[in-house]
């Protein structure tokens, strides 16, 4: 008796104050509620090496989050004012629909279906991604071709399967697919040679290499057998916030394209070219048309870099990824990088 | 179950105490077969136990960096110690994690004070009215100097423990509502409940949280959002309701109807019948059942994942893909957790024992 009122005591303060912290918010534009708010609600994975990690102190590192902290930079001149919301791969588009984060920047590949139907707008592509076929050296295969009859391991849903489906039949050889829901089962899988291959982005085939014990043990196949251009995502009918999302990413392109770095912003301020006088704010005005601040391309050079230092920085060679630029380097330089002009 | 083993270790006094032991020899080497087997066992055992040993404790790195674990063949500790309060906390800021560090320690002296008989009537429902809004404070700040901290970056075993325990004893007042709506004589209560509890069982945990956080704010009104952990709190709630619901009512269809009619014959009405009379007596009976269930709930919670939630296990499973420690450590976090689930699972059994025997729980 007396625990049962007790009980129905306990439930009744929790629901209540559980109920306290719903949050009504989100006036007419998304800029409007985030500068309300003070900081920027940014969605991102719930662990990838290289993209969205969180260390031993909590701490939020990688490409995605460092493309979260330019856009909360453009806003507030400042990369800590922004929450990251892990997001579930499955719940990653209702999380944004429903206003719970402002923008996903999550590995997120940009098709026609999505930008169509899910009700969601995406900015420039970041990240030119594609998938890949790894498998271990002692198979002895050079392409992706040579492999019939092969276990395959995947994880499960997008287009993984799909993509791998239409390559096998292309090539006129078999394959049989063994998904795994988890990513460390998957990759146990691959290593303990239960998968003859295992498929992914290549990014993410790179960054399970580099989990393995020795990775000069395994090989990624040439073949890239689909484009995945990841990039970030907003709410549909923003333009506004669309702009200011595609711009910050822009900017970290244009201002590697500039050689602009974080160490040499500052001198660059004296410099004498028009483009990059706009770009920091020297002259022409141009941050307010987007109702951010004038300097805010200064300030995500100096906060965060441009992008050569991101990727590097996450990505790059000397990390446990070792990702190579490959297309991911400016137009100037054999990629696919062009930011549009600031002017 | 539970009424057979006192009986029998009362029944055996201490003087019969060597013939048992004498049994259970018998048991074990009494014939040829049994010998062989029991060897077999004893030997296995000593591997397992040989093997164990030697990656938890002697071929393991107590103290050093990633490259001192590389080298070594069994396990690889400093991983632990350096990746423990991500573990426990997730992403909850680093300078402030003595905020839920504090608030777990005192929720689990609450409830282990809570858990003596002796002390449960009014007072305690005060104390837990008062602690409650505390450690809510404690862990989401914005008052008292202390910084605002969103639910979103809760995570870890104060989440785990929060969905757990604060989602048992919501649940559990619901579900005796329902027991009682399900055995009700007035048909619209009763289908009003079987449908509930049917339609509640009939689907898995991780599609109601899946409705929670996905269907859930497609229905709300532009602009209104609801907390993404009060949604799974909540899914919880009423998933964990229906369970709970026919356990009690198993526990109440089990008492003699005598029961009833006694209480009925000296006059007391409904509520007071069922409060004071069948209710209690049931909830006795049904003890073993509701701590399977609590045990299951609290390693269930781990679902929550799939909302973008990370529980006490998820931490551990991310803290695996610190590119410095990958490839080096990963049954450690797993040892860690799998530690951290059997002493409170094992708690909450050693503590259903306890009330079984307090209450003597069985018809003599």
């Amino acid at each position: 008796m007396v625990t049962f009122r007790r009980a129905c005591r306990m439930a009744a303060a929790a629901a209540l104050l559980l109920g306290s912290s719903a949050v009504a918010a989100q006036a007419a534009s998304t800029l409007e509620t985030v500068k309300a708010r003070g900081k920027l609600i940014c969605g991102v994975s719930m662990g990838t090496t290289g993209f969205a990690l969180a260390d031993a102190q909590g701490k939020f590192a990688g490409f995605d989050v460092d493309v979260c902290r330019a856009i909360a930079t453009a806003v507030f001149g400042d990369p800590n004012k922004v929450d990251f919301v892990m997001t579930n791969i499955n719940t990653r588009f209702q999380v944004l629909q429903s206003g719970e984060i402002d923008v996903l920047s999550r590995q997120t590949t940009m098709t026609y279906s999505r930008e169509a139907s899910l009700g969601i707008d995406f900015g420039p592509t970041v990240f030119y991604d594609g998938q890949g076929l790894m498998v271990a050296k002692s198979l002895g295969i050079n392409s992706a071709k040579e492999l019939d009859g092969a276990a395959v391991c995947t994880l499960p849903g997008t287009t993984t399967a799909q993509n791998l489906a239409d390559f096998f039949r292309a090539t006129g050889k078999k394959f049989e697919l063994v998904v795994f829901e988890n990513p460390d089962e998957n990759n146990n899988a691959f290593f303990s040679g239960r998968c003859d291959a295992v498929s992914s982005d290549r990014s993410d085939l790179a960054s399970i290499r580099a989990a393995s014990k020795s990775p000069g043990d395994y090989v990624i196949l040439p073949e890239t057998i689909s484009k995945e251009p990841l990039a970030p995502a907003v709410r549909q009918n923003d333009s506004n916030w669309r702009d200011i999302v595609s711009w910050s990413a822009w900017m970290l392109m244009a201002a590697e394209e500039k050689g602009i770095t974080q160490a040499n912003v500052d001198e660059q301020l004296k410099s004498q070219d028009p483009e990059i006088q706009r770009m920091l704010g020297v002259t022409d005005e141009l941050g307010p048309m987007l109702g951010l601040d004038k300097n805010w391309g200064y300030n995500i050079i100096k906060q965060v870099g441009n992008y050569a230092e991101v990727f590097d920085r996450n990505l790059g060679e000397k990390t446990a990824l070792g990702l190579s630029r490959g297309p991911n380097s400016l137009w100037n330089t054999g990629g696919l990088l062009y930011p549009p002009p600031v002017r | 179950m539970s009424d057979q083993s006192t009986t029998m270790a009362e029944g055996r006094s201490a003087p019969r105490r060597p013939a048992r032991r004498n049994e259970t020899f018998k048991a074990y080497f009494g014939t040829p077969g049994n010998t062989v087997v029991t060897l077999i066992c004893l030997v296995l055992l000593g591997l397992a136990a040989k093997a164990a040993a030697s990656w938890l404790l002697i071929n393991a790195v107590f103290d050093g960096a990633p490259e001192d674990c590389k080298a070594a063949s069994g396990a690889c500790w400093p991983y632990v110690a350096a990746k423990l309060r991500y573990m426990l906390f997730g992403i909850y800021p680093f300078d402030e994690q003595w905020r839920p560090l504090s608030a777990t320690l005192l929720f689990i002296a609450a409830m282990a004070v809570s858990g003596i008989p002796r002390l449960w009537g009014r007072s305690l429902i005060v104390a837990w009215a008062v602690l409650l809004p505390v450690l809510f404070l404690l862990m989401a700040g914005g008052a008292f100097g202390l910084t605002e901290v969103a639910t979103s970056q809760w995570g870890g075993l104060p989440l785990s423990f929060m969905l757990t325990f604060i989602g048992l004893v919501c649940a559990l007042p619901l579900g005796i509502l329902l027991a009682l709506a399900r055995l009700s004589k007035l048909p619209a209560i009763r289908i009003l409940a079987v449908t509930f509890i049917e339609l509640v069982r009939g689907v898995p945990l991780i599609s109601i949280l899946f409705m929670a956080s996905v269907m859930l704010p497609l229905f709300m009104p532009e602009g209104v959002t609801i907390d993404k952990l009060l949604r799974a709190q909540v899914a919880i709630i009423l998933f964990a309701a229906a369970y709970i619901a026919e356990i009690v009512r198993a526990g109440l269809q089990a008492l003699p109807a005598g029961q009833t009619e006694a209480a009925k014959a000296l006059g007391l009405h409904y509520w007071q019948c069922t409060f004071l009379i069948t209710v209690p007596q049931a909830l006795k009976t049904v003890i073993p059942p509701l701590v399977s269930l609590f045990i299951g709930f609290f390693q269930d919670t781990t679902l929550v994942t799939i909302v973008g939630l990370l529980d006490f296990l998820n931490t551990v499973r991310t803290a695996l893909r610190d590119p410095n420690w990958q490839g080096i450590a990963v049954l450690e976090g797993y040892v860690f957790a799998a530690v951290v689930y059997f002493v409170f699972s094992a708690l909450m059994g050693a503590y259903s024992r306890f009330l079984e025997k307090r209450f003597r729980v069985g018809h003599d």
